[in-house]
């Protein structure tokens, strides 16, 4: 199965986004690069504003992610509470 | 001549402190909160005893029955540093400028009829005097508290309750005059109904055991106190005098909410330490909210003559429904 992944910014908020994503996602892979983050995972990756709320200790808007998105994979499956990327099985 | 691009990574010799390494037991970069807040407190090698309590260390964990391996257990789920915590409250103080000058500008107060305006000054002006307690309190909790995690948000928590008392005071500006603020201490320090929380707020005062001061004020009476004032008589009141007083006690309705979370995560993170812990803290919030009640029964009165009752056993439902979520059903 190919994998999917996220490209963020390093930073602050960033490095909250990607603790959650990994917690969130077991299979996900964290690959660290000169300012930026990739997660990959196989098939399916879930980026929950729930966990994010967790680890950065305050609200988050999903659409917040575009400003720390560099690239990414996959369909995208967007709601309020998740960001869902996957590729049709 | 052809130029060759490469990245070139360079890789940090260290990623934080070396006191954070040694907490997480890896060399990782960790939060501006964290980094702010772990371990800063002083622990050893203290040359003198405050003259105030020669028994005690200048920090010392002793002010409490409460017992915790680390102390920096207890964080602060919004993760407040000083940085954090100023733009937070920047920003709610913009907002709640913005809404009392649109009342001013609107006229709204002198919608609501006069009646009403001295229910409102009657009930809301004396919490000015409850607030200035939990500002003491809860600053007696940041000196005599152990480890800055705790102290540190006890600290913020005091500044907020100042910050209440003044919007409190800017609300009855605007609704009535001075004469207003001064007729607020007069039914504090002398009418009847708010005799008994008055009690209850002064023997916090002098309340030494620093966790159970914090279990009484933060978590008992600001949490049945701010629903009661800030949901239930605000409903009740806006039915008639629209929603000034709303706009005006917009910043207390969602403070509360906020520094829930901070209440919450320290007291669940005390009863999981320990059997011992867990007994003493539901035993101080039995008592406390016992007290609270039966405190807080005259001056809901004052707001909801026909439904105080009523209003004050949902408060109390959701206040069990809270503690029961932190593991405190007893």
């Amino acid at each position: 199965m190919s994998k999917i992944f996220v490209v963020l910014q390093k930073g602050d908020e960033s490095r909250g986004i990607v603790e959650a994503i990994v917690d969130d996602n077991t299979a996900a892979e964290l690959e660290e690069h000169p300012a930026l983050y990739r997660v990959t995972a196989p098939g399916r990756m879930v980026i929950r504003r729930a966990s994010i709320e967790d680890h950065l200790g305050r609200p988050f808007d999903l659409h917040e992610l575009q400003l720390y998105l560099v690239s990414l994979s996959g369909h995208v499956d967007e709601s309020d509470e998740e960001f869902v990327l996957s590729w049709n099985a | 001549m052809t130029i060759d691009l490469r990245t070139v990574s360079i890789t940090p010799l260290r990623h934080t402190f070396d006191h954070l390494v040694r907490r997480m037991g890896a060399d990782k970069p960790v939060s501006r909160y964290i980094e702010g807040t772990m371990d800063v407190q002083p622990v050893e090698n203290f040359h003198y005893r405050p003259t105030w309590g020669p028994r005690f260390e200048i920090f010392d964990p002793g002010h409490t029955a409460i017992r915790m391996r680390d102390w920096y257990a207890l964080k602060d789920p919004r993760q407040y540093y000083y940085g954090a915590y100023t733009i937070a409250r920047a920003r709610t103080q913009e907002n709640a400028d913005a809404d009392f000058q649109f009342v001013e500008s609107r006229g709204l107060a002198d919608e609501c009829p006069p009646p009403l305006r001295e229910t409102i000054l009657d009930f809301y002006l004396p919490l000015r005097h409850v607030a200035y307690g939990g500002n003491l309190n809860n600053t007696a909790i940041g000196g005599k508290g152990y480890g800055t995690a705790f102290t540190q948000a006890a600290v913020y928590y005091a500044v907020d309750q100042l910050a209440i008392a003044q919007y409190l005071t800017r609300l009855g500006l605007t609704l009535g005059d001075e004469e207003s603020l001064a007729r607020g201490k007069r039914a504090w320090l002398d009418g009847a109904a708010w005799q008994p929380l008055r009690r209850l707020v002064e023997d916090l005062l002098v309340q030494e055991d620093v966790f159970e001061l914090f279990l009484a004020q933060d978590l008992v009476l600001d949490g049945l106190l701010y629903p009661l004032a800030y949901e239930e008589a605000d409903r009740a009141l806006r039915r008639e005098a629209g929603s000034a007083v709303s706009m005006m006690t917009r910043f207390q309705a969602e403070w509360f909410a906020e520094s829930s979370k901070w209440v919450d995560a320290v007291a669940k993170a005390a009863v999981a330490e320990s059997g011992d812990n867990r007994a003493l803290i539901v035993r101080w919030t039995d008592e406390w909210r016992a007290r609270a009640l039966e405190a807080l029964a005259p001056v809901a009165a004052l707001a909801l003559p026909d439904s105080s009752a009523e209003a004050l056993a949902r408060v109390s439902d959701a206040f069990d429904a809270r503690a029961a979520r932190l593991g405190l059903a007893s």
